[in-house]
Parts: structure tokens; sequence; C-alpha cells
């Protein structure tokens, strides 16, 4: 056989070789040497943690070039790359300079508000957040080959994630018990290609690896996601807005490890210094919250 | 039945533990000293290799690993197994175990949109063997003790030294488990 590339094996096996690791959100050369250093498996490279994305307000959009070519440049780990929801032509873009991996990401102003983009055709892999099994299995569908929770990123607040997580997880547990009979009314309910519905089924999991984002901000928030299903955690403002950077990089690191081990997260849990400041999501109004985009 | 442990610190050792079932073994994940002792060899996976290697420092793994290599227990490394099982790594300074004699070069296949899987001839198996190659590292050179059991683009991309087994690609992604039988036997 000759030499394949972009195919779906290889495409859903780096998220396979991701599995157990921490991805962090960096936005300057320093940063990303911090986190390989900390032990990160990837970096998200962006212009602006999500926290300040919120703070800052105004139409959010693919980072500058440089910058992600500065840190792929830095780093020996993959370096991932967010573009707008729809916005197909960033998604190129970052393809042509080479990233690892395109999170078509609600983090960002969405540029399409019915379509996402047609994951299918890239030779790189994507990586799409969820709230549910249904938004899951169309992105899957599209060919994304990584999912993540979505959270409600940049509050520093967990319970989103969980929601999330726990309405995923939940949800694939109902469809492993159906009988095959019922199973095109559950593709109608959860609005997801009945072959897909079929798979996880099946399989009992997700065809993809299944991480966590939205609200990690401490070694506990990393352990408490694994526990829960998620197969490694994206970290995003938790790292760099909090006061001891590369410490509590290596805690999130070693708690996602070794999450079932209370004696080694009770160790790297203490003395991290202050956590990011959290926002509480109840008393959020319904346009600020970035998990409702996306379709 | 011979017990094969998967270094499971990071990495895909999940995908690793079926392909040993699957071969005739009982896989157990390993992360502490005391797991390490009680299996007869090691899986170590493919995953990032300086992850891998920062926290078997950290958790006191890579002195006991090596006293097991030098004893000779099976090892069966993949892409980051190939990387922390090696004496030398081309580029900057990262945790090895240092047990196999030969130079690798990270990321030497390129980035991942240059990832690929093709059929490739292995030494010791009749059939081409189907391998998946992410973001793959490829042998430089080799000491005197170390045999290249396949090579790609005329690099090594799979070599043995002694009881240890080593991949440049993924075994454990593609469906065929004769290599992973290749290392059960040898337990």
């Amino acid at each position: 056989m000759a030499e394949q590339r972009g195919t779906d094996t290889v495409k859903r096996g780096l998220a396979e070789m991701l599995k157990g690791g921490a991805i962090m959100d960096v936005t300057n050369v320093e940063q990303a040497k911090i986190a390989e250093e900390a032990g990160a498996v990837a970096v998200m490279a962006l212009e602006r943690v999500p926290s300040d994305i919120r703070k800052e307000g105004g139409v959010s959009r693919m980072a500058d070039l440089k910058i992600i070519e500065d840190i792929m440049e830095a780093v020996t780990i993959p370096v991932m790359a967010k573009c707008r929801i729809g916005h197909f032509v960033e998604a190129r873009i970052l393809q042509a300079i080479g990233v690892d991996y395109i999170d078509e990401s609600e983090v960002l102003t969405p540029a399409d508000e019915a379509n996402h983009v047609d994951k299918r055709d890239y030779t790189v892999p994507f990586v799409c957040g969820a709230t549910n099994l249904g938004e899951a299995l169309r992105r899957i569908g599209e060919g994304a080959a990584m999912i993540r929770s979505k959270g409600e990123a940049g509050t520093g607040n967990i319970v989103e994630a969980v929601r999330h997580l726990r309405s995923i997880t939940g949800e694939i547990r109902k469809l492993s018990v159906m009988g095959q009979d019922e199973l095109m009314a559950a593709s109608k309910e959860h609005r997801a290609p009945v072959d897909l519905v079929r798979d996880v089924a099946a399989l009992g999991k997700l065809p993809v690896v299944l991480f966590c984002a939205g609200g990690i901000a401490t070694p506990a928030d990393a352990g408490l996601v694994m526990h829960l299903g998620a197969e490694g955690v994206f970290v995003g403002s938790g790292i760099f807005k909090s006061e001891d950077p590369a410490r509590r990089a290596r805690a999130i690191v070693e708690a996602t490890t070794y999450f079932n081990d209370p004696d080694v997260l009770a160790k790297v849990s203490r003395g991290l210094g202050e956590a990011m400041r959290g926002l509480d999501v109840r008393s959020m109004p319904d346009d600020e919250r970035l998990a409702g985009r996306g379709w | 039945m011979a017990v094969a442990g998967v270094l499971a610190l990071q990495g895909d050792f999940e995908a690793h533990a079926s392909m040993l079932h699957r071969a005739g073994a009982e896989a157990r994940e390993v992360r502490t000293r005391e797991e390490l002792d009680a299996v007869d060899g090691l899986v170590i996976p493919g995953g990032e290799s300086t992850a891998i290697g920062l926290l078997a420092e950290k958790h006191d793994l890579v002195e006991p690993l090596r006293k097991r290599a030098d004893d000779g227990m099976p090892i069966l490394g993949t892409c980051a197994g190939m990387i922390f099982c090696a004496a030398r790594v081309d580029g900057r300074a990262q945790p090895l175990l240092g047990v196999v004699d030969m130079t690798v070069r990270r990321n030497a296949f390129g980035r991942q949109v240059d990832s690929f899987e093709t059929d490739l001839r292995v030494k010791g198996l009749d059939a081409p063997l189907h391998a998946v190659f992410i973001r793959a590292p490829w042998v430089e050179e080799v000491g005197s003790e170390v045999e290249v059991l396949a090579e790609y683009d005329g690099r090594p991309v799979a070599v043995r030294q002694g009881a240890v087994l080593l991949t440049a690609f993924h075994p454990e992604i593609a469906g065929d488990d004769r290599v992973h039988r290749m290392f059960v036997e040898a337990l």
C-alpha cells in the first residue's frame, strides 16, 4: 500500500497519543516553553486566553499567524490553534501553516450560524466542543477526530464542564443498553447520524477521544473530570491567569495522570498560590455564555 | 498467564492493553514502582515523550525501569516509547532511559499533516505489517548491539537490542497484533 495521509486512523490516532495528558492555552513563546517543561502534551496557541476574550468583548478571530508560528518553532510538542465556527478559510490557512490540530471553537465569535466546517476534506485533524451526545456525534459526522466538552470557557468554574461530561457519558450508557430497533428513534432524538449512534451503542464510548475543557482551574478539577470519563484535559485561562503558572501547570499534569491516587493529588495541591479568579455561571446573562454557540 | 505491564503515565496505553489481551497476556497498568515490580514485561506506549519522561522522573520510576531493563525484562516501546528507551536524542535534552544504544530524531517524519499509514516489511514477520506513523521519530544511528528490523525511506523504524523491541510506528492502533505477539512470546 502506498503512503496515505490524513486518514481517520492518522487523525484520530494523534488524539490517542494525547490521552491522559493536559493541553494548555498559551499566548506567547515563553508560556509555551513553561507548558512544555511542565509536561503538557500539546499547547493551544492563542492571541488572548478565554477570560480576556470575555473581558475585552468585540469580535474574536483566528490568532495572528506570527504568534502561532513562533510557538511552533519554540516547542517540540504538538501545537493546536483555533478557527471560528464555520470559518473554513481560517481552517485552510491554519492547515497551510502546518498546525497539528485545529479547534473549531465556540470561544471565538462564530462565522456561520447554521453550518460548521466540513472537516472531512482536511489532512489536519479537528477537535470540536460539545455539550451533549447529539452535538458530539454531529461534529464527528462532519469529520471531527476528537471531542471536548465545552464547559464555560474563561470562568474558572467547573460546573458546566461537569454538566456536559455527565450528559455525554450518561447518554452513551443509555444507548449501550438499547435494542437495535430503538436506535433509529434515538438517532432522531439526538439529531445525530444513525450509523454513529449504532457505533456508540456497540462500543459503549465515542469513536474518538473525549477530553474535558471549559473551567478547569485546579488539580482537583482535573482529577474530578478524569473520574467522570474525560480522557484528558484542556486548561485555558486556569494556568496563566493564576499566581504561579509553572507550578500549577506541573500540578495539573500530575493530577491528570494520578487522578485516582488521593495522596498524589494532596501532594500536588498544596501551596499552589492563588487560582484564577472565577465567575459564577448562574448569574451570567445568556448572551455571555459561550457554550450556546455551535449547532 | 504472563503479566504484561503498560506504562500508564500518559499516552495510548489502553490501546496497548487491548492488543496485549488479544495476544494472550494479562495487561496491567503501571504508574508506581510497586506496580512495576509485579509485571513480567513492560510496554511503553505512544504519547508525548517529554511528558512521559518528566512524569517518570518525578515519580522515581527512571532508575527502577533501567534496573529491570538491565536484568533482561522484555520491553516493547512504540513511538514515544522508542524515544524514551534511546540512549541519545537529536536536539533538546529530555529524560531518557538510555537502554538501547542509538540516537533518535524526534518528529523526524514531520508534523501531523505529514503523518501517514503504509505497509512495511518487518524482519521476522512473513507478510507486510500495516504501520501508522504519527509525528513519528526515526533512528539516526545505531550501536553494534542493535539489530534493525525494519526501515522506511532508508531510515530504521523498528529495532531490537536484547529483550527491548522498539518501533517508530504504532502497531497498537493499526489492528494487527503480530508485534505484540512477538513481545508476549518473550515474556
